[in-house]
């Protein structure tokens, strides 16, 4: 089987500080990740390999320094890496984006490619499912159990808020995983020697995918969405704050609540 | 050219859910700048009786699919169906609740009729000059927000956060014109086979829908602390127990009750955040709260910046000592 694994290079957004002073948001210092839910998708995705066999593939659009998120993928045990990325492909928004990595992906032999349900820096959850439609593929999203893998099908356990689905879908289609599938494996020594040694990260940039790709569909000019203006929150004004002790804060609240009437 | 608002109007089971009141609530408001109709998209099976519901809460019309396969959601048939129906109907903005349905469906319509889409918007306006639909959203993990445009491709679509807005008051006695539309279902729309529905044993609590919240943070500490939680809410009707997302990645408590960017925005009548430092994520889900009362040690938890009362102290010792302050007051107002 083969299998293209999608993941993305993020800011680790729970590092993320807001500058008290200026209200804007403080990137220095750090650190880049691979995005949590798609380093669900290559576990899941090792897992396939370790257990029936499979070739698996990662690919990652961004900046060229999105390769050490790609060579981290090959330390923990993938065995090819792409990385799309061209000046072209810049200013992209979830349409545009979707367009490119599949017209990447046109290029690629695949059984089944999986993606993470959505990144921590945009919370979109939107790539996934545009990919597997540019591709006209069948799609399941929000899965979190894979029950049985075949050569020609998948049982799959997928989210919703209320309940789940067990679905049977066919070959070839398109997974988004949450980050609860499993506990993603650690890079091994060998494997980070093999990453840089061994293993390539190849780069695919515009001119490699010409013949498949529009160019009127990629990058800026390609999105049909544009960022008008972007901000910080204003906070809401502050309430009154009590130090006291616990008897006259109780007191305190309870008088509150029924001055609001809430009791 | 395209004209009207088109809300995608979800039903599990046969049930309207609340985000779709919601969105009818706010595309009455937006199609009233625009001078232009509120139609209401319905996919399901024996769904009239949604139709009449979504034309009750505002709706203009309702453009209805009605089929065994719409029954339960999947990707494929909902797909085709609300595309058939977009490219009859050529609507000018197209709404649809970010749930876990509407996040999967949006996207795919978005790729078929080659338009944009913003994801998990909090507030939408109309640009008075342009006429465009200003769509804002949290990015960043709530850290910045963004208004975002789709200046040239029709439909405008946005998935937008449950809970944020609001519904109209549902009128009995609104009518309008319910339409049909006829999609064939063929094997590439049976790509994906539902095998097995799933539902929890006990219906699982919707903390959204929740009058009054008692929240527990990573000053909790343990499972024990969320039954005297519990037992505050308990006091208040409609009051359930929320939590921030350390407990829940911590395994304390189920991740539907989890509060925040990752988790659920709510708007309860009072919101009691215990131990809650108020990271920004947090804040996300809660902070449109009518009344928020903070309890934490740390006099400098930014939770204190939007709480409308602000208690720094040692929660073990309040809360027990608040409960039973509170049934007293019941006890003497009765």
């Amino acid at each position: 089987m083969k299998i293209i694994v999608c993941i993305k290079q993020v800011p680790d957004t729970t590092e993320v500080k807001l500058d008290p002073v200026k209200g804007t948001l403080i990137r220095d210092g750090v650190p880049s990740i691979i995005n949590p839910d798609d380093k669900a998708g290559l576990e899941a995705a090792l897992r396939i390999k370790d257990q029936n066999g499979a070739h698996v593939t990662v690919v990652s659009m961004g900046p060229p320094q999105a390769e050490i998120a790609l060579r981290e993928a090959l330390a923990m045990g993938a065995d090819e890496a792409v990385l799309v990325t061209d000046r072209a492909f810049g200013g992209a928004d979830t349409w545009a984006t979707s367009y490119t990595i599949a017209s990447a992906i046109r290029t690629m032999d695949y059984d089944l490619i999986i993606a993470g349900r959505q990144a921590i820096d945009g919370d979109t959850a939107q790539v996934g499912p545009q990919i597997a439609q540019h591709l006209d593929l069948p799609q399941v999203s929000y899965v979190e159990g894979i029950e049985s893998v075949s050569d020609d099908k998948l049982v799959l356990r997928r989210q919703f808020e209320d309940r789940q689905h067990i679905v049977e879908v066919d070959l070839p289609c398109l997974i988004t995983v949450l980050s609860e599938l499993n506990a993603p494996r650690y890079m091994s020594v060998a494997g980070v020697f093999d990453a840089y040694r061994e293993k390539t990260v190849k780069v695919l940039t515009f001119a490699d995918i010409e013949s498949v790709i529009d160019k009127s569909n990629i990058g800026l000019a390609g999105s049909p969405t544009r960022v008008k203006q972007s901000f910080t929150k204003q906070p809401k004004a502050k309430g009154e704050k009590y130090e006291v002790d616990a008897d006259e804060a109780v007191r305190i609240i309870v008088e509150k609540l029924a001055e609001k009437h809430i009791i | 050219m395209s004209k009207n608002i088109l809300v995608f109007v979800e039903q599990r089971d046969g049930v309207m859910q609340k985000v779709a009141a919601e969105l009818i609530g706010k595309a009455v408001e937006l199609a009233a700048v625009l001078d232009e109709k509120v139609i209401a998209l319905v996919l399901g099976q024996n769904a009239d009786g949604i139709a009449k519901e979504a034309i009750e809460y505002g709706a203009d019309s309702v453009a209805v699919v009605d089929s065994p396969e719409l029954a339960e959601y999947v990707t494929a048939t909902y797909a085709k169906a609300a595309v058939k129906v977009i490219e009859e109907l050529e609507p000018s903005i197209v709404l649809y609740g970010a749930t876990s349905i509407g996040r999967d469906l949006a996207p795919r319509v978005s790729s078929m009729v080659k338009t944009g889409l913003t994801a998990d918007c909090t507030k939408l306006e109309i640009d008075p000059e342009s006429k465009l639909l200003l769509m804002t959203r949290p990015a960043f993990g709530g850290n910045i927000m963004a208004t975002i445009v789709c200046a040239e491709h029709r439909p405008q679509m946005a998935t937008v956060r449950p809970g944020v807005m609001q519904a109209l008051r549902r009128d009995c006695t609104r009518n309008g014109e319910i339409t049909r539309f006829d999609v064939e279902f063929t094997d590439k729309e049976r790509r994906v086979r539902i095998l097995e529905v799933v539902k929890g044993d006990k219906k699982e609590v919707d903390i959204t829908e929740a009058k009054v919240l008692v929240s527990g943070g990573r000053g909790i500490g343990d499972a024990k602390k969320f039954e005297l939680l519990q037992e505050l809410a308990d006091q208040f009707p409609g009051g359930e127990v929320a939590s921030s997302r350390a407990n829940v990645d911590a395994g304390l408590i189920g991740r539907e009750r989890q509060v925040g960017q990752t988790g659920k925005t709510v708007r309860p009548s009072l919101y009691i955040a215990c131990g809650i430092s108020g990271a920004i994520q947090h804040i996300a889900g809660m902070e449109n709260s009518d009344y928020i009362v903070a309890i934490n040690k740390d006099s400098f938890a930014p939770v204190f910046d939007v709480a409308d009362l602000g208690i720094v102290g040692d929660l073990n010792a309040i809360i027990p000592k608040l409960i039973e302050a509170i049934k007293k007051h019941k006890a003497s107002a009765e």
